[in-house]
């Protein structure tokens, strides 16, 4: 038995494509099995009320959260632990992160999970935060980002950003992606008319975040971003539903 | 040499690319970035009009009849992108221990560096290892020279730019935010013709060998250029949002782009630092040893049991996220299951030495070899119980989580490719034996102390941070802020840097040690074993010796 194995397995060795076809046969496997349900299995991502895209203030400011890699210490996933529900808020739920591209769960928390962050500090605080870690909390080993607050957000045309991010799925309205230069400038500015960005993004925040309100900052956009984390969906109402549906069984 | 003219050509017509693209470009980093790429375009275009060979410069007298000259180069580049990597370590083990180390400049904030020094190392460090040893080892088992020397030659240099590339765009904070996946579109876009241009070499150099079989180093090279192919282009899916611009969006969000980062991510893991890496250990462990490997028959069954089952693991980064359970579950089972392969290549590597063991004794090289098995073991051996949920529900998002990955890659990566280098340095420039053996000691255990330091440290860091995490008191309450969390593990973060420290001191003596041996210099020195004799006592006892 053993040796006609081996006598088998010889042919693969003298067989570059015999060998290449089965070693890539063999490593197709898993990733098939495990990843290509998630695209058709529904209750992957269990549908919650609240769920909109980022404003473009907000993507812009995410563009800055990734490329200053945040992700690298920040987590924006909180698991369904009693400590970590105390401490952040309700778990993270899938539904949460749909429109994240990329997704920015995180794999490291050398400073506290952001997935709930929005709301919970003062514009004031998080600027002052993230210019100075230290004056705010002593014991924080956070590098320091002054210089978010002054450089001027150089975005560059929101308009092919929304587009592209539109193609991989985010629900961005024609008129939504038409008018995002003038949509981003308008949440930073106390002072513009909301109506038409308010119609676009429902609920969202429009003020100047940086404290400075004649420029428009990078700190402007990261602000708006960290405070609208985790701020869209109701977490008690999914709950709510959940319980509703188990009740319905009885 | 093929005609020049066309080749001219080609140069050309990059170069003017690249200045069209500088031109349009929408952001300063991808104008940057082409400007870069043409200056690469330009130095070809002087190299292929002069006809001049940049090998030529370093190549000393040829006693090979194997293609060797890309293999010198591959040595240099390994040892030099190693220095830079682990600098890079040490400097941001620095920034965690005293924040001031950012110097408040964007550039060099821990965020930027981070993947500057994960990719320096894994890709840069680890990569060039092993094209270098696969074109090293590849020719030799198939007694063949390389196919397509040509084309081997691009994917040397084409792999540098990519390096190049990478890390200038993480300093100037061009990433797509997945982890060792930062390098934006067109650079993945730029590795993929390269990594095509790899897999074309090997497979070709495979087919015109002389010897009937497929050594079995050569289906762990195989098996790792091709998963790695299908990784890198699966997970950087991404939509550019301008042709001349750097940034750009993942097709994948979410749930789904959070699974298939991990299932790149574990396979990096799996197949770069793993088969890549095994396939090293299955010619250099024997040829060091000079013993067979141990068992063909284990050989067989873990490297089909490996490859097919590591594909799976992913799923255990995202324990307790919001990944569907039967994903979690399904990626722990296979990652406990995975322990088996794992050691089985393990036991393969170090039952090498039956027979052998002595020479660990006097053999610094083959002492480093077994180091690494031993350290591969240990870490194939944690990362299975860490991938158990409750395991991970501690050790997740913690330091233990560094600690481990620094076990294998530190032990078993680093600790295998240098001793790999010391084997292929005299061989490739034609010297009688390295510079010195003495320093290969010194290497070995500065390393070794250095690894304790820093995986203790982390450890420790890591249980640390879980527990006072989860930290509940009498009354109900969390007992500590995170703030709290983070001061306590200032003295861990200390001692790491300590361990970096060493580990690059040891990599520095390798530097030294391996240059020296380029040079053709011997050092002066005494062997590592010998048994003592005093030739003046070594006379019969007469009278006149006796007063």
């Amino acid at each position: 038995m053993a040796t006609t194995f081996m006598e088998r397995h010889r042919k693969l060795e003298r067989n570059v494509t015999l060998l290449g076809v089965l070693a890539f046969a063999a490593v197709t496997v898993g990733g098939i099995v495990e990843i290509a349900p998630l695209f058709w299995i529904d209750n992957t991502i269990e549908k919650v009320e609240g769920m909109r895209p980022y404003t473009p203030l907000e993507q812009a400011g995410r563009d800055i959260y990734v490329r200053e890699g945040c992700y690298v210490c920040h987590s924006q996933m909180i698991r369904p632990f009693r400590d970590e529900v105390e401490r952040y808020g309700h778990y993270s739920l899938a539904a949460e992160s749909m429109y994240d591209h990329p997704f920015q769960w995180g794999s490291k928390r050398t400073g506290p999970d952001l997935a709930r962050v929005g709301g919970k500090y003062s514009d004031e605080w998080q600027v002052q935060h993230l210019t100075d870690p230290r004056s705010v909390v002593p014991e924080s080993i956070m590098p320091t980002y002054a210089f978010l607050k002054a450089q001027p957000l150089d975005q560059g045309d929101m308009v092919p950003a929304l587009q592209t991010l539109e193609r991989v799925g985010v629900p961005y309205t024609k008129e939504a992606i038409a008018a995002a230069n003038a949509d981003l400038k308008a949440q930073a500015d106390p002072d513009a008319d909301h109506a038409a960005f308010l119609k676009h993004y429902p609920k969202a925040a429009a003020r100047d975040f940086d404290g400075d309100p004649k420029r428009l900052t990078e700190m402007d956009a990261l602000v708006a971003y960290l405070q609208v984390l985790g701020t869209m969906v109701d977490v008690n109402a999914p709950a709510a539903q959940e319980h509703l549906a188990k009740e319905k069984g009885r | 040499m093929d005609s020049v003219l066309p080749r001219t050509g080609l140069w050309l017509g990059a170069l003017f690319f690249t200045v069209i693209a500088t031109a349009l470009a929408v952001d300063t980093g991808f104008a940057v970035h082409m400007m870069i790429c043409g200056l690469a375009a330009l130095i070809g275009l002087i190299v292929t009009v002069r006809g001049w060979d940049p090998a030529a410069a370093i190549r000393p007298v040829d006693t090979s009849r194997y293609d060797d000259d890309l293999i010198r180069l591959g040595v240099i580049a390994t040892v030099f992108w190693g220095m830079a990597g682990f600098l890079a370590g040490l400097w941001i083990a620095l920034e965690m221990a005293f924040p001031q180390f950012n110097l408040g400049l964007q550039w060099i904030n821990f965020g930027r560096l981070r993947p500057l020094h994960t990719s320096a190392v894994i890709f840069a460090f680890g990569g060039n290892a092993l094209i270098a040893t696969s074109f090293y080892v590849v020719q030799r088992t198939c007694r063949t020279r390389l196919a397509l020397p040509g084309l081997a030659t691009f994917v040397f240099w084409g792999y540098q730019l990519f390096i190049v590339l990478a890390a200038t765009g993480y300093l100037m904070g061009i990433s797509q935010g997945k982890e060792y996946a930062e390098p934006e579109w067109y650079v993945d876009l730029w590795l993929t013709v390269v990594w095509v241009a790899y897999l074309a070499v090997f497979v070709a150099t495979l087919l015109k060998r002389s010897e009937p079989h497929i050594y079995v180093a050569n289906w762990f090279y195989l098996a790792f250029i091709l998963t790695v192919a299908m990784l890198h282009l699966v997970n950087n899916a991404n939509i550019p949002v301008s042709f001349f611009g750097s940034r750009s969006y993942p097709v994948f969000g979410g749930v789904q782009g959070a699974l298939v980062q991990w299932w790149y991510g574990h396979n990096a893991v799996g197949f770069f630092l793993t088969a890549g890496f095994l396939a090293m250990m299955y010619y250099f462990v024997p040829k060091q040893a000079e013993r067979p490997v141990y068992s063909y028959r284990l050989s067989i069954i873990h490297f089909w049991a490996l490859i097919f089952l590591y594909i799976w693991a992913g799923p255990h980064h995202l324990h307790y996220t919001a990944l569907p359970d039967w994903a979690q579950t399904l990626g722990m089972v296979f990652s406990v299951m995975l322990w088996m392969p794992s050691w089985g290549g393990m036991i393969n590597g170090l039952m090498t030495l039956n027979g052998a063991w002595d020479k660990i004794r006097t053999d610094p090289i083959l002492r480093m070899m077994v180091l690494a098995l031993a350290f591969y073991g240990m870490s194939t051996f944690e990362g299975p119980m860490m991938s158990i949920k409750s395991v991970n529900s501690l050790s997740h998002y913690t330091d233990w989580t560094i600690g481990h990955v620094h076990s294998g890659a530190l032990g078993w990566n680093g600790m295998i490719t240098f001793s790999c280098l010391y084997y292929m340095a005299p061989r490739l420039w034609g010297r009688e034996r390295l510079y010195s053996l003495r320093m290969v000691n010194w290497h070995f255990w500065l390393a070794t102390l250095g690894i304790v330091f820093y995986t203790a440290a982390m450890w420790v860091a890591g249980l640390t941070q879980g527990l006072m995490w989860r930290e509940y008191g009498p009354d109900g309450y969390l007992v500590n802020s995170f703030a709290d969390t983070v001061a306590a593990l200032h003295p861990m973060y200390a001692l790491r840097v300590v361990g970096g420290l060493l580990y690059l001191s040891g990599a520095a003596v390798m530097t030294v040690n391996i240059t020296r041996t380029i040079l053709g210099h011997l050092r002066d020195e005494q062997p590592l074993h010998s048994a003592a004799f005093d030739p003046e006592r070594d006379v019969p006892l007469t009278p006149a010796t006796a007063a």
